[in-house]
């Protein structure tokens, strides 16, 4: 609500500090949370050395983190362009990528990709799939902003955010009709766990070369769109002052549209990819990666395009070596107090936001 | 825009309000509370919707402790299960045979006397649920003092996944040493102690109409303490905080002890109700403390109007009622009647999702709005309109 840049008074958060103190406050925050972040792998990195082992397991972890990574990364994006132009936590953006994992495994079979397609059909193929999964997953989005968001434009602001948990409730609905309440199986149409390569112990494989693959064309493409093109421009203008855009002559509906849009696109290119890499797909799976890629939007800093993929980014390398090395049943724990401490220290996130309230 | 707060216009609110005798409301409130008392006297003992109402009722303490966090102080919280889960645990450490090497019995009689593990009465679990999840709600807000609203929400949302990871993986978590678990996981903590209260027979699970009396009792005990509250200085300055916190803090309200404040009264209150919900359904499992039930309580609290003390105990018992009953129950012969061949279970959440949209965008200040907000809104509404008009031109 409070529309200025200012924050609280600083006195109220810490009282007065020795110059000793206040030196190793400063120390702290400057370099606390770069030594946070590099904590896990550093740790693990000296554990596999003085254990007599190389790097590469380390590298490994790392790698498999930025390949899965990259799918939050772009799940975070949907989120991010949502909260940075009508600041609105968009609770059913899981459930559309969700429906866009579906949506591929059930066309996989229409068209015609088998197991044994050639390579050049089945990249052909994909691409057509993907397109499909990105119409069907935008159209859906903005589908829902129109029916549940905009006649709540001006209402309370958590008002929408509860037609948002509605709509994701309905969207995980439709999931567990479609395809039931347990996981189903894809086919491996890449052969997800083949091997490409290996480079200096790293096993790169078929899953890990399509994710990255896709989604960094895909994140190029999206920044200089917001970058570069008109739609773009308004875009960013909506999100500093929706009024003061709709005076400049932007359509402000049509821009919120097109952000919903976008966000939709991403979300279901990132339910294909999903669907590749684990071959197999499930109603809840929305609800968990939302969860997941929220998280990646926030710690990145909000409303920030490469916050959000550096979050994803971040969040994926630390749930592979959490998985790895400590127990995936206490990943979900890992990944939130890492969230927390990065708060702590950085509050507007790693990269810091892009909202109005942060001016 | 949010300085109409600090002095509402009373023209507006002339002009808006339909002017009720100032008894009326007084007179409905106690017709509405004698209606409660005695409305178990009426149906079976152990009948169904006896049930649905204990349920109902728990869920109203819950979301009049969470309105206090997000309604009152305008704190988005959402991983309030946090506390339903600590309120629910301390019952099991302290009322069941769950840690089955202890031998300590603090005014307990009849079957938890005799039983191995910790029996404390059910009075003092409860105080001693409400004064942990004080102390869970100050350490949650901690980190997020310096946080501004929806940062707020993914750092509680966050807390709130841990519990549930740690309620999930508690059974390999040994902190107080071997044979003394932190939880039970999704086995979970069963059977706990029945509630024994003095002067009464224990409770049983053949008679609901003590439990009933029991969380109704805490309702109306909890109704006190919040419209309390929200009356005093520290409502006032709450509602300062929410509307706008600067101005809240150059004009002297201490925006550290406030909002700790507001955390631990909200998480006392959780906590009591959990505690009451663990006794009542007789088992502590770790799948009950998902993220979905702190959206479920948020949606009680905005659906009823967040805020208004009276709009958030409506929204809880509806949506308790609809979720539990309308769902499961009324609605499942529908589809059968019309020959329609699929189960409306299978549909569940589906109608509870499509029913929250359509109430929010029917109602966007919710079923009850509180009074400020209604001004605010109407407030709201005016501008727009003679911007539309100015267009127009």
């Amino acid at each position: 609500m409070a529309d200025t840049p200012i924050d609280p008074p600083p006195a109220v958060v810490s009282g007065p500090r020795a110059s000793v103190g206040s030196r190793v406050s400063h120390a702290i925050s400057t370099w606390g949370l770069w030594a946070l972040l590099a904590a896990l792998p550093v740790i693990y990195a000296v554990k596999d050395l003085s254990g007599g082992h190389g790097l590469s397991r380390i590298g490994q972890n790392v790698l498999e983190g930025l390949s899965n990574g990259s799918i939050w990364a772009l799940i975070a994006l949907g989120y991010t362009l949502v909260y940075g132009i009508i600041e609105l936590i968009n609770f059913a953006h899981g459930d559309v990528f969700m429906i866009g994992s579906f949506v591929a495994a059930g066309i996989f079979g229409t068209i015609g990709l088998t197991l044994t397609t050639g390579p050049l059909g089945l990249v052909g193929g994909l691409v057509v799939v993907l397109i499909i999964c990105m119409v069907a997953c935008g159209s859906l989005n903005v589908m829902i902003e129109k029916v549940g968001y905009r006649p709540l434009r001006s209402a309370p602001k958590l008002a929408p955010l509860i037609t948002a948990v509605g709509f994701s409730f309905i969207l995980q609905n439709v999931g567990l009709l479609w395809l039931g309440g347990s996981p189903a199986s894809v086919p491996d149409l890449i052969h997800a766990q083949q091997d490409v390569f290996t480079l200096w112990g790293i096993t790169v494989q078929r899953a890990d070369v399509l994710a990255i693959g896709v989604t960094v064309p895909l994140v190029v493409a999206l920044t200089l769109f917001i970058s570069r093109s008109r739609l773009g421009k308004a875009m960013r203008a909506t999100a500093q002052d929706p009024d003061a855009a709709r005076l400049m002559g932007i359509n402000v509906d049509t821009t919120i549209s097109a952000t919903f849009a976008l966000g939709g696109m991403l979300a279901g290119s990132a339910g294909l990819i999903y669907a590749l890499y684990q071959t197999t797909v499930w109603y809840f799976q929305g609800f968990q990666a939302g969860l997941i890629a929220f998280t990646a939007a926030v710690m990145g800093g909000i409303g920030n395009l490469r916050g959000a993929v550096l979050g994803g980014i971040i969040i994926g390398v630390i749930q592979q070596i959490s998985d790895n090395r400590i127990g995936p049943e206490w990943t979900p724990a890992i990944v939130f107090a890492f969230l927390v401490l990065i708060m702590v220290f950085r509050p507007q996130g790693l990269i810091g936001e892009e909202t109005r309230e942060a001016g | 825009m949010t300085s109409v707060a600090a002095s509402d216009p009373p023209p507006v609110q002339a002009s808006r309000r339909p002017s009720v005798p100032p008894w009326f409301s007084r007179v409905a409130a106690i017709a509405i509370g004698v209606t409660a008392i005695l409305m178990p006297l009426f149906f079976d003992p152990i009948s169904g919707f006896i049930d649905d109402c204990v349920v109902a009722l728990a869920y109203v303490v819950m979301a009049l402790g969470l309105n206090v966090v997000v309604g009152f102080a305008g704190l988005l919280d959402l991983g309030y299960v946090a506390f339903f889960a600590i309120g629910a645990y301390t019952v099991g450490w302290l009322g069941s045979s769950f840690f089955s090497k202890a031998d300590v019995h603090v005014l307990v009689s009849g079957n938890a006397a005799t039983l191995p593990g910790i029996h404390v009465n059910f009075l003092i679990i409860l105080v001693v649920a409400a004064a942990l999840c004080a102390i869970a709600g100050i350490l949650i807000g901690l980190p997020t003092l310096r946080l501004r609203g929806d940062y707020i929400a993914i750092v509680t949302l966050a807390f709130g996944e841990i519990i549930h990871v740690f309620a999930v993986n508690g059974d390999s978590v040994k902190i107080f040493g071997n044979g003394y678990p932190l939880t039970a996981g999704r086995q979970g903590i069963t059977p706990v102690d029945q509630v024994k209260l003095p002067f009464l027979d224990p409770f049983n699970q053949l008679n609901l109409r003590p439990w009933y009396w029991l969380i109704l009792a805490i309702v109306f005990l909890v109704l006190f303490v919040v419209i309390r509250l929200r009356d005093s200085r520290l409502g006032r300055a709450w509602v300062a905080i929410r509307e706008d916190e600067i101005a809240a803090a150059s004009m002297g309200v201490p925006l550290v002890k406030t909002k700790l404040f507001a955390y631990a009264a909200g998480a006392a209150i959780g906590g009591m109700s959990g505690a009451f919900l663990a006794a009542y359904l007789n088992t502590i499992n770790a799948d009950q403390f998902a993220f979905s039930f702190s959206i479920f309580v948020l949606a009680m609290v905005i659906l009823g109007g967040m805020g208004s003390v009276w709009g958030v105990v409506l929204g809880a018992v509806l949506l308790s009622f609809i979720n539990n009953r309308l769902i499961p129950d009324v609605l499942n012969g529908v589809p059968g009647k019309l020959h329609l061949d699929f189960q409306l279970a299978d549909l569940g959440f589906g109608i509870f999702g499509f029913l929250l949209v359509i109430v929010m965008i029917m109602r966007p200040a919710g079923l009850l709005p509180e009074r400020r907000h209604r001004i605010e809104m109407a407030e709201d509404i005016d501008v727009q309109e003679t911007m539309y008009d100015e267009e127009r031109q």
